[in-house]
């Protein structure tokens, strides 16, 4: 996908303005709260009509000022998941997921009904009527509606934000499997980090309705290390679950490592604060902490007065955070042999 | 319970089709006006709402008056439909013109604000799913305000039944061609010993009144029950 956007909006005393072309088909939006990510998707949709510029879509003119063009919302085949879903009230759920399926010709029609019912779990909510539908459910028939109506672009906008933590994990597998099975470019905007990192490759960055870079959500993750009091989150997914003693292990890359908090799954996504992880410079002899890895240091980089040390342990790649002595002490240079101590209680479940 | 005269009958079945007939026909402008106001933002907005609602502040006779001059025979209205062959002026139809011109304000409140509550991001999904703006009208916007519209339909036919000032004006009160009951209640009241007369078909308006709004009221009822299944 290729989506070259130049735009020009003003809101009251509010003005946007973005200047970029995206390649690449998982694209985050990030920003804090009136930053302009919303009014970004509403003009990409068509929703919203901007002042000047144009946008462009795989070399298709959606939106261009000086031509005159302006395609309505219908025939830009912009797809858009919304925060609160927005199901059809008066249709069943049936009726609502094929709502945009029924509207499009049958060459258009490139998503395999029953395929995308299997994938989003759907089955039992068909003949259901959705206002009896959970907010877990209501977000997949919504994001299976979008699907359906085959879009080249679906745009995202905080799809799991209005979900409890439990429930907004459960919805990202679906969502990674939904977007690879279906070879459909997205753009998700969210205000956290983590739904970011799993969801997307590159980042635009707004701030106060501009667009102030086109960065990787990981960067964004390392720069937010020197102001979160939660440190850099790894995001672990591990495999191959054995339990014992009350206790977990998994297999990471080359490694074992051993958690607390695990479940039936034989796998999962697990998060560690880089402030979990305690380096030592030799094997220590005992200690209580379950995991101890060997790890290389790869580079180093400041955040704030952190320093955040990049170790790569087994082909995987993890974040400690230490304050400067510790790496004078450690002589923590690249290449230099660690030990990373983890606590199995410091690995957090996500999904 | 007074005999009632074969005129007094037809009364009664006269204000029923003149209250049918005029709310039917209203509908499809009264919903077109609704969606308008609720939806567009058209230059001179606020004047159309003006004129919509006109008729419920002006006194009905005014209403009449402005009608009779319009549908006269030498009002330009009333030109066109002469030279169609069609007089309205003193006829039944003229009964369900006033009907509709009185009624229409509420119609039209009633459907705005049933309209005015659908949230705009249904209407932008199905949009943004490929539906055109018609194709959103009638798919999402005329199902989500069918409560309203049906609201809005009783609240006219109940104000039809009593429609006055305006009918007198243009339709006259001839008894068995014009005559709907409140006219008839008008005429025996201004006749020495039509009393007792007047009373039984101020009963039956009462009744009628009543029971358009305890069906709408059931109605509505199914009508949610159905929707939250």
């Amino acid at each position: 996908m290729k989506l070259e956007v130049s735009l020009k909006k003003r809101l009251g005393t509010f003005n946007f303005t973005a200047d970029f072309i995206l390649e690449g088909d998982r694209t985050g939006v990030f920003g804090p709260s009136g930053s302009g990510k919303s009014t970004l998707m509403n003009l990409l949709a068509g929703l919203l009509r901007p002042e000047e510029g144009a946008i462009r879509l795989n070399g298709e003119a959606l939106y261009d000022s000086v031509d005159g063009i302006n395609l309505p919302p219908e025939q830009r085949r912009i797809g858009v998941v919304f925060q609160h879903a927005h199901l059809f009230p008066h249709l069943s759920v049936k009726r609502n997921l094929f709502y945009g399926y029924r509207r499009i010709l049958e060459s258009e029609r490139k998503v395999d009904p029953d395929a995308l019912i299997e994938v989003l779990g759907l089955e039992p909510l068909l003949a259901r009527h959705v206002t009896g539908l959970s907010g877990g459910e209501r977000q997949r028939v919504a994001l299976g509606r979008t699907l359906l109506a085959c879009p080249r672009l679906i745009l995202l906008d905080e799809p799991l934000s209005g979900l409890d933590a439990g429930l907004k994990y459960q919805i990202i597998p679906y969502l990674n499997k939904v977007f690879a099975e279906f070879a459909i470019p997205l753009v998700i905007i969210s205000h956290s980090l983590n739904e970011m990192r799993l969801l997307s490759d590159q980042v635009l960055e707004f701030s106060e309705g501009t667009l102030i870079g086109q960065t990787t959500a990981e960067e964004l993750a390392r720069r937010s290390m020197g102001t979160s009091q939660i440190g850099y989150i790894n995001l672990l997914e591990l495999h191959h679950r054995l339990q014992h003693d009350g206790l977990y292990h998994y297999q990471w890359g080359d490694q074992k490592i051993i958690v607390a908090a695990g479940s039936p799954a034989p796998a999962g996504m697990f998060e560690l604060s880089s402030k979990d992880i305690t380096l030592f410079k030799r094997h220590p002899e005992a200690t209580s902490a379950r995991n101890m890895l060997r790890c290389r240091v790869i580079k180093s980089f400041g955040a704030g007065n952190r320093i955040g040390i990049e170790l790569d342990s087994g082909g995987k790649t993890l974040i400690s955070q230490v304050v400067s002595e510790a790496v004078h002490e450690l002589d923590l240079k690249p290449g230099s042999e660690i030990i990373a101590v983890i606590k199995a209680s410091a690995f957090r479940r996500l999904y | 319970m007074p005999e009632f005269t074969p005129t007094d009958w037809q009364a009664m079945l006269l204000s029923a089709q003149v209250a049918v007939t005029a709310t039917l026909l209203a509908l499809p402008f009264g919903f077109v006006a609704a969606y308008l106001l609720a939806f567009t933002r058209l230059p001179g907005k606020s004047l159309f709402d003006g004129i919509v609602n006109l008729p419920l502040v002006l006194p009905p006779v005014v209403v009449g008056y402005l009608l009779l001059l319009l549908f006269g025979n030498h009002g330009w209205l009333g030109h066109l439909f002469k030279s169609l062959g069609i007089q309205i002026i003193f006829t039944w139809k003229a009964a369900v013109l006033a009907s509709m011109v009185v009624g229409f304000p509420l119609l039209v409140r009633s459907i705005r604000l049933g309209m005015e509550q659908i949230d705009e991001k249904l209407i932008q999904a199905s949009r943004t799913l490929g539906a055109h703006w018609y194709d959103t009208l009638f798919s999402i916007i005329l199902p989500l305000s069918g409560r309203a519209i049906f609201a809005g339909a009783t609240l006219m036919f109940a104000r039809s039944l009593g429609e006055f000032g305006a009918t007198i004006i243009i339709a006259g009160n001839i008894p068995g061609v014009t005559q709907t009951i409140p006219l008839a209640i008008y005429d025996y009241t201004s006749t020495p010993g039509g009393d007792r007369m007047a009373l039984g078909l101020c009963l039956v308006s009462v009744l009628l009144a009543l029971s358009v709004l305890l069906i709408n009221d059931g109605l509505l009822k199914r009508f949610d029950h159905k929707r939250q299944r």
